[in-house]
């Protein structure tokens, strides 16, 4: 039954819903491949088996009596990154403040893959409450990448990418702040997209950053993060930021573009986003990828964002910023961690030793940077100036997308880093979301497909693309023809098993 | 550790300062669920039961704003004179206390929904104050904490800490004056004065219960004084839990002696937070902090902004009720009352039950005696608001039109409104069941009467002989033969009759 884990969602689906394979049995082969396969990668958290399978029995139980499938991925399973709330099933953050914790209510997200009869595996790992690009702040240990155990699996989302490039799952949630999705997808050949701010409701996502926080859907195809997407999109009134509005037709767009053909799209070329300090193997593969973009018909033209430039400083004032006030409520009252409750310490104190045991030094690190930059007398200078930053870069969008359809870029800069390298050198680790940056500070949608290996050292690199907000549709389109074009790269990572 | 604060001669201190007041009012809107999520928004409840995730600040949990609140506010905003904002944001306050679960509170910070404003208000000798409003605006309740053991009740020496969240989340509008100068010696009226008129502007409007004992209406006053003939303010401190009208007033006026104290002495106000204790009329410092509150206001991210359309503020404007003290006036013009009169009326809360009554068919001295009077002394007995007595304004006009056709006599229908009171039914009802009605059939008098006559023949002589007011004697044994059914007028006429003086 191993094979089963080899197959796209897309295909899962079809066996399940004309009865060719149940959806128990595809579940529990995803479970065996976790068996096998986490002690090594260590993708997951927490794994719900029981209910998974019943989540699994249940859509069986729908089809055997006739009924249609309840969604188009009823019965396909999904690893659901450990930052979203599950009713009655742990939600960590990856941080050791909520360690134990059982919330008690479901994320939106959530919801509708219950909804959708989607069973959920588990929970994947992720840096600490999404600080990350490598999976290293985990305060569960790091997530290796399955190309390479040695090397990160991204970040924070290295748990999601790394289950579909395991074939642990064959559909993963991820959120993106400054590139929590892409960049984790781009080193592990997968796809991951985040969607347009507001387009997937972010009530019951643990926040780590209220403005830029997404969450989106995370595959191994184009096709199968369009028909997750869909499944996850839609206004939400729990969530005041949610846009009410048509989700496009996305799995369509896909569709439509794995025919291969771009005649009449325009893609710009974003001219700072390349350059110094990117690997000359990320490069050469973006400039294949170009080229086969306009071997597929689309109008190439060279854009320019004259303030990308200053996205990461921006990004490093508002994300901590808002995360210094958003992890406040961690402060051992009323749920998690609670260390010194011996009668003997003042609640301050109970909740200055819960801190300094539950946060780990990444979020102190933000959390510290964000009070600073939010307190009297600094506050125009930093939090004030990077919102004009903010709407420079959006101004810069808009006015590139006035020329064309769609942006590309690399993804990352650099391909997947060894564990350990860069974890003493934030700035470093922090570059790797350069490229990934705007589309946060914007609020408009953005993908990364595999562009293949990088040739000096056999690694993946991922294809940005990146649409104005609503627009989802666009990514899928070019994405999917693409992806078309250029062929599977997952498939030259050799079974795991194999390769030990 | 307390020690008695020197306080200096009230004649004094507005002989040699100038007082400067400013309050901040916070009003507890009294909207079905709360500011940003669907709990219900209800004083009481067992700790702990008006809760879900999103009040209770559970990670990954949102606000969502009230609608009726925001309403409501801008309602308040107009009812104050104020500007109304055409685009305004929310904010994070950022500080920590257990009761307050996000450790934030979602507020407004430099864009407020409403802001310059002024509100008259009438002192008790008739003279008028305009009291500048700084601004309104919209933010959430925190939770409460019950400090358990220690002898304050407060969380210094308390044992253990109780947190009940049923109050975070409940919609909040503060509402801020400006510096309130030049007031002299009238400065605590004044003080009583505008939380009286906010108060009852707030209840005409019915956006909350304004209670002052139950915290859905709570003043904070801040008090400097500077020196006759100075131009910059003193250094001011803030006075909280004043939780009475009265209180409002003793606060201001302890503060201000105690200010001049110290700086008569030579001494500074320190900047603090002092509680007011209702005991003994004084205030008492605060938990000092050794350094400034730095609050980290940013827009709160999880909320759009409000956008009220100008349409939207109009519709609002034509809602807003004829100012309580004008109305009060006009009242008083059209009823012709003295001021003592509509002081009672005002000051047992039954105007609009008056009003009400009259406008059923009651005549307004009438409505005016049975609530301000009977009512009111049966609220107090039944330890009720008078507008919370279980009779209507209808049901007291019908009493009253049934005394003025003689069908009741004042006795009866004070037993008729106490069968009401005591849920018999509506007064006919109450009339039915307890057989209450007068006895006017003449025939049935005229046996009582003749009886009555034959058992004191000696009064009877006495009435023949002229001594018309031996009568009383008679009627009282008619009246009490009838169980004060009776019309005694009547019964008086017919002894008189009977026995041949009239």
């Amino acid at each position: 039954m191993s094979d089963l884990t080899r197959l796209t969602a897309a295909e899962l689906a079809e066996k399940i819903h004309t009865g060719e394979v149940t959806a128990a049995e595809v579940t529990q082969a995803h479970l065996d491949r976790i068996a096998a396969v986490d002690g090594d990668v260590h993708a997951f958290l927490h794994v719900d088996a029981e209910g998974a399978l019943e989540t699994a029995r249940a859509v069986d139980a729908d089809l055997a009596a006739g009924r249609a499938p309840v969604s188009p991925l009823a019965g396909v399973p999904l690893a659901l990154k450990d930052v979203l709330t599950t009713r009655g099933v742990p939600t960590t953050c990856g941080s050791k403040t909520l360690e134990g914790w059982l919330p008690p209510y479901d994320a939106t997200v959530t919801r509708r893959l219950r909804e959708a009869g989607v069973p959920v595996l588990g929970k994947t790992n992720m840096d600490e409450f999404a600080m990350g690009s490598s999976t290293e702040n985990s305060a569960y240990g790091p997530t290796h990448n399955p190309w390479d155990l040695d090397r990160i699996p991204g970040g924070s989302g290295g748990g999601s990418s790394a289950s579909l490039a395991a074939y642990e799952a064959p559909l993963a949630i991820g959120t993106d702040t400054g590139g929590s999705i892409r960049q984790p997808a781009a080193v592990t050949a997968t796809v991951g997209v985040k969607p347009t701010y507001g387009g997937v409701s972010r009530y019951g996502l643990v926040a780590f950053s209220s403005s830029l926080d997404q969450a989106g859907p995370c595959g191994r195809t184009v096709l199968d993060a369009a028909l997750l997407h869909e499944v996850i999109a839609g206004h939400d009134p729990m969530d005041a930021t949610s846009i009410d509005a048509p989700v496009p037709a996305l799995a369509d767009a896909a569709r439509e573009g794995a025919r291969g053909d771009l005649n009449g799209v325009k893609v710009g070329v974003v001219r700072e986003l390349s350059g110094d300090g990117y690997q000359g193997g990320v490069l050469r593969s973006f400039d294949a990828a170009v080229a086969q973009l306009k071997e597929l018909g689309a109008e190439v033209v060279e854009v320019s964002c004259p303030h990308f430039g200053y996205a990461l400083s921006a990004y490093y004032l508002i994300a901590p910023s808002e995360c210094s006030s958003n992890l406040a409520r961690f402060d051992a009252m009323r749920y998690g961690l609670r260390v010194a409750d011996d009668g003997s310490h003042s609640a301050e104190e109970v909740m200055s030793l819960t801190r300094e045991e539950g946060f780990g030094a990444e979020v102190k690190r933000r959390v510290m940077l964000g009070t600073y930059a939010l307190s009297s007398g600094y506050y125009d200078a930093y939090y004030g100036s990077a919102q004009k930053v903010r709407t420079l870069i959006t101004r810069d969008f808009a006015a590139a997308f006035e020329q064309v359809d769609v942006l590309v870029s690399p993804t990352t800069p650099v391909t997947p880093f060894k564990l350990g390298e860069k974890v003493d050198d934030p700035l470093a680790m922090y570059l790797n979301d350069i490229c990934s940056i705007p589309a946060n500070l914007a609020g408009n949608a953005a993908m990364s497909v595999p562009s293949g290996l990088s040739d000096e050292d056999g690694l993946p690199v991922g294809l940005q693309i990146m649409a104005p907000a609503l627009a989802d549709d666009r990514l899928y389109r070019v994405g999917a023809a693409y992806e078309a074009a250029r062929g599977p790269v997952l498939d030259k990572l050799g079974e795991l098993e194999a390769a030990k | 550790m307390t020690t008695t604060a020197e306080l200096m001669d009230y004649a004094e201190v507005v002989e040699r300062y100038d007082p400067v007041l400013g309050l901040e009012v916070h009003v507890e809107l009294s909207t079905k669920t709360k500011m940003f999520c669907g709990c219900p928004n209800s004083f009481g409840g067992d700790p702990n039961t008006h809760v879900c995730p999103v009040c209770l600040g559970m990670p990954g949990a949102l606000p969502v704003v009230n609608g009726t609140a925001v309403e409501s506010a801008i309602r308040i905003g107009l009812a104050l004179n104020c500007d109304i904002a055409q685009w305004c944001r929310f904010a994070r306050k950022n500080y920590f206390y257990p009761d307050m679960p996000k450790n934030f509170q979602t507020s407004q910070y430099d864009e407020p929904i409403a802001f310059d404003g002024h509100l008259d208000v009438v002192l008790d000798d008739g003279e008028v104050v305009r009291v500048d409003i700084e601004r309104a605006h919209m933010e959430e309740d925190t939770g409460k904490s019950l400090h358990v053991g220690g002898a304050t009740g407060r969380i210094h020496g308390a044992e253990h800490s109780l947190l009940d969240y049923n109050r975070a989340g409940v919609p909040l509008i503060e509402i801020v004056t400006k510096p309130i100068a030049g007031m002299g010696e009238r400065a605590p009226e004044v003080a009583r004065a505008y939380v009286t008129a906010l108060r009852d502007l707030l209840r005409a409007m019915d956006v909350s219960d304004v209670r002052m004992d139950q915290g859905s209406l709570r003043c904070d006053a801040n008090v400097s004084l500077m020196a006759k003939g100075a131009n910059e303010f003193g250094t001011r401190t803030e006075t909280k839990n004043v939780n009475s009208l009265r209180s409002v007033e003793r606060a201001v006026r302890y503060e201000m002696t105690r200010h001049a104290a110290v700086l008569a002495d030579g001494g500074s106000i320190k900047q603090e937070t002092r509680h007011f204790q209702e005991a003994d009329g004084t205030t008492a410092a605060g938990r000092t902090k050794e350094t400034a509150e730095d609050y980290r206001y940013f827009p709160e991210p999880d909320l759009v902004p409000i956008a009220p359309t100008r349409e939207w503020v109009d519709q609002l404007r034509a809602t807003i009720p004829e100012m309580p003290w004008q109305r009060r006036k006009r009242i008083q013009d059209d009823w012709n009352l003295t001021d003592e009169e509509l002081r009672d009326l005002v000051n047992t809360g039954a105007v609009d039950l008056v009003a009400a009554t009259v406008d059923a068919g009651a005549a307004q001295a009438d409505a005016r005696s049975w609530w301000v009077q009977y009512l009111n002394q049966a609220a107090t007995a039944r330890e009720t608001e008078l507008a919370d007595l279980a009779i209507t304004p209808a049901e007291v006009a019908r009493v009253i039109a049934l005394v003025g056709s003689g069908e009741l006599t004042h006795k009866l229908a004070r037993q008729v409104v106490d069968g009401v009171l005591d849920g018999e039914g509506d007064p006919d009802q109450v009339i039915e069941a307890r057989g209450l009605k007068v006895v006017s059939d003449d025939s049935a008098l005229l046996a009582a009467v003749d009886e009555a006559l034959a058992a004191q023949p000696d009064v009877a002589d006495k009435i023949r002989g002229g001594k018309v007011q031996a009568a009383g004697a008679i009627v009282g044994a008619v009246m009490k033969a009838t169980k004060g059914q009776a019309d005694a007028a009547r019964v008086r006429e017919l002894i008189l009759e009977r026995v041949g003086a009239a």
